[in-house]
């Protein structure tokens, strides 16, 4: 059938499966509003910034590993998309960004509205096409799909002229594609799983450290049963955290800048460390030198260019996580004597293991009269459901939900980790909450971060979204303000956020509610009342103003260098 | 350490920027780039100069490759390929030193492709050393302008990348 570019692009995303799209019109994209008004297959979410529509679209992928789409304008809607691009990109997060351009014999003229948004985005794209000819516009789009989607995952932008949307042509997808420049590598080289199998029952105090891969590989199951097989222990990076049950007693929970004294200890004490799906970030890391110094690393990573990126790797192990592991799990199946032998030889790590553990918990001081944010987070745990998804948004809070929430599914956890993108926290959640109408959606914000992008609580109340909006104000740029206190001599230079906002009447400005909490003993009921009360809901938590996330290992210090106590 | 690398990529607007964004944006050197296709139109040869220790130039490889319109990345060690590039050189070239240009043309087998009374412009094709060799004798005598094309880079034997 013949049909003009708008409606081909319309129907190559109903043919990729998708059913959700955060968008926001404009002169060069209007034709794709106008198909869309009569194309009933997608639901089109209207964000109040493109930003917004974009870390919505991440929150959607993050949740439900399809990929996410976000449609803008030309010029400024299209700048205003470079942060979530970057965010996405950052985190390997699967997107399709469709831009609208000047029409084709414009392009180059500093037409009204034209940016090189493919220029603009090269760096932290994972590929991007501009559209000259429709006839080129199935292809591209089945391209586009495969590649965010593929390998190591990402956003790929499609610059899409008016020109191109007018012009018709007979419309056919391609049922496959081949690009012969990309072929990511999906199998583990069975040598090479051999010989980790190999090292790793040679080990007497081996680690576990997991990261982002084995969630955006859908491997959470495989690499459960690997550690349980084995029995040992796991740690997790940021983007890591839901991959392995964090109330297992094998997990040591978050390693890193904030991560526990005991993944910490475990790491720089390690004699062969197994990194899976993670990318050896300088959080992480710490002191590049005196990083596992004792330790054999086995690096498993889809990416090649991750692999000895930044520290040596004694065997790599490129393919997709699920395979390598299954492979793995495999391997030890046939090994079972070896590995009951090596179970019963782990006994004196798992005795210094649980010494660590014993010697500095994760922990907090409680007080009577003010809220701890610690605290909060546990309490909020404790009543929310146990398939609920938290967003949150990047400064203290993010690090105390990471460090007191324990997280035990997969992709419950959205976090911005790679870009640290304030702002980040309630569109994600929105878009998280579309892709799950029926599932508990809760953004855990700071005062600063959540002002970044609040113009979306009128996005939530009208497409009824009834995301739980935690707050966690301390009237400051507080993860800022502790690197101030604590490496500036306690020079607050613009961290104080000064005016103090009522938070319960812009929620209710929006027609949402809003709830306060500014004693512990008033927490519990609000979290409840949050929780019930239908629709969106601001739920301000007034913590402990000057409260720091603790452990931390300064920057470019070694992981065990951890700053424990005020 | 200097490597020439070779890069068969498709043959479309926008994978210069790709190749050399990626260089500059990772703070890798590019000491010279060339381009054009190849006897597949649809394909795009790049030879590239760069330098870096091993892992520098692991990464760089690695990159290369990463990227969705690179279609084969060759990084050639000094013995397994032949280089050559062009320089063409515009030289001082007054009553004394014109027969001194001469002598050092014939010897490199370089040309002379244009002449004036007060300079010479030279042709020379060979390996980028040889290039640096005709230069150095041709400095003293007063170089005025110089091109260099970077080298093109092509593996002994008998096997052939097609494209
Ligand atoms: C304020 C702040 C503080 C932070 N502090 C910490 C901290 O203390 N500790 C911490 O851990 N992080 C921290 N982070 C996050 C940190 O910056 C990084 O984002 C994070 O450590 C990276 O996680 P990762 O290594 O799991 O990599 P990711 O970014 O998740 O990368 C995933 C890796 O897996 C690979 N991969 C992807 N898909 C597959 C697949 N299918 N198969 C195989 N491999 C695959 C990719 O190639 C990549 O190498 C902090 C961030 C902020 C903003
Ligand atoms: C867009 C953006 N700008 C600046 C920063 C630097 N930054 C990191 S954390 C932080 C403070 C965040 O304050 P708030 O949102 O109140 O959270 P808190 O740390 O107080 O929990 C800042 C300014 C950033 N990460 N992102
Ligand atoms: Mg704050």
């Amino acid at each position: 059938m013949k049909m003009n570019g708008a409606r081909i692009m319309l129907e190559c995303l109903k043919l990729e499966g998708v059913d959700t799209v955060f968008g926001y019109p404009g002169g060069t994209v209007i034709n794709i509003y106008d198909e869309l008004f009569s194309f009933k297959d997608i639901r089109h979410i209207l964000p109040r910034h493109e930003q917004a529509g974009v870390h919505a679209a991440d929150g959607y992928a993050r949740a439900t590993g399809k990929v996410g789409v976000a449609i803008a304008t030309s010029g400024p809607g299209a700048t205003n998309t470079v942060t979530g691009i970057a965010t996405a990109y950052m985190d390997s997060v699967p997107l399709v960004v469709i831009t609208g351009q000047v029409p084709t014999p414009l392009i180059g003229n500093d037409a009204f509205q034209e940016v090189d948004i493919i220029g603009i985005t090269r760096p932290c794209t994972k590929h991007s096409f501009l559209v000259k000819d429709v006839k080129d516009l199935p292809l591209i789009m089945k391209k586009a799909f495969y590649i965010a989607r593929s390998g190591r995952p990402g956003p790929v932008l499609v610059d899409l002229p008016k020109d191109v949307q007018i012009a018709t042509t007979e419309f056919k997808y391609p049922d496959t594609v081949d690009i012969r420049g990309y072929k990511p590598t999906i199998e583990g080289h069975p040598k090479q799983v051999e010989k980790a199998v190999t090292l790793l029952l040679g080990a007497t105090k081996p680690v576990i450290y997991v990261g982002g891969g084995v969630v955006l590989a859908n491997a959470a199951g495989e690499l459960t049963s690997l550690a349980r097989k084995l029995n040992a222990p796991v740690t997790t990076t940021l983007m890591g955290l839901g991959a392995f049950p964090e109330d297992d007693p094998l997990s040591l929970g978050l390693l890193g800048m904030h991560g526990t004294y005991y993944a910490n200890m475990a790491v720089t004490n390690t004699d062969l460390l197994v990194a899976v799906g993670a990318r050896f970030d300088d959080r992480v890391t710490g002191k590049i030198a005196t990083f596992a110094p004792h330790a054999k690393i086995i690096h498993i990573d889809v990416d090649p260019t991750s692999i000895k990126k930044n520290v040596r790797v004694d065997l790599p192990i490129v393919g997709d996580v699920k395979d390598v592991l299954t492979r793995m799990l495999k391997v030890i199946e046939e090994r079972a004597d070896k590995v009951a032998e090596f179970r019963k030889s782990l006994g004196p790590w798992l005795e210094d293991i649980k010494g660590w553990k014993e010697k500095h918990p994760i922990s907090f001081k409680q007080t009577s009269n003010v809220i701890k944010p610690q605290f909060v987070i546990q309490k909020l745990r404790e009543l929310s459901d146990d398939d609920a998804i938290i967003a949150t948004d990047v400064g203290q809070h993010q690090m105390w939900t990471a460090q007191f929430f324990t997280f035990t599914k997969p992709r419950t956890l959205l976090s911005s980790g790679g870009l640290g993108t304030m702002g980040y926290g309630l569109p994600a959640a929105m878009g998280a909450q579309a892709a799950f109408p029926k599932r508990q959606v809760i953004a855990i914000c700071g005062d600063g971060g959540f002002q970044m992008n609040l113009q979306e609580l009128a996005t939530l109340v009208q497409n009824r979204l009834p995301v739980k909006i935690c707050i966690l104000n301390n009237n400051f740029l507080g993860m800022v303000r502790q690197w101030q206190e604590l490496f500036f001599d306690k020079r607050y230079s613009q961290t104080c956020m000064e005016l103090p906002i009522d938070f319960i009447k812009l929620a209710e400005a929006f027609g949402a509610k809003g709830f306060q909490a500014t004693k512990p003993d008033e927490v519990e009921s609000v979290i409840k009342k949050g929780f019930k009360t239908p629709g969106p809901v601001i739920m301000e938590f007034k913590i402990a103003r000057e409260e720091k996330v603790l452990p931390m290992v300064p920057a470019g210090a070694s992981l065990n260098e951890m700053v424990l106590n005020a | 350490m200097r490597h020439t690398i070779t890069v068969l990529v498709e043959n479309e607007f926008g994978v210069l920027s790709r190749v050399s964004g990626l260089f500059s944006g990772r703070g890798f050197n590019i000491d010279s780039l060339s381009v054009a296709p190849t006897n597949d139109e649809s394909i795009s040869r790049m030879t590239i100069v760069t330098s870096g220790d091993e892992q520098i130039l692991e990464q760089i490889s690695k990159q290369l490759n990463k990227l969705i319109d690179v279609i084969k990345v060759i990084d050639f060690t000094d013995e397994s390929a032949i280089e050559r590039e062009m320089a063409l050189i515009k030289v001082t070239a007054e009553e004394e030193s014109r027969a001194e240009v001469l002598r050092i043309v014939d010897i490199f087998r370089a040309k002379i492709i244009d002449v004036t009374p007060r300079s010479y412009t030279i042709e020379a094709t060979g390996a980028p050393a040889k290039i640096e060799a005709i230069l150095e004798l041709l400095r003293p005598l007063g170089l005025k302008e110089l091109v260099r094309t970077g080298p093109a880079a092509i593996g002994r034997g008998a096997k052939g990348w097609k494209g």
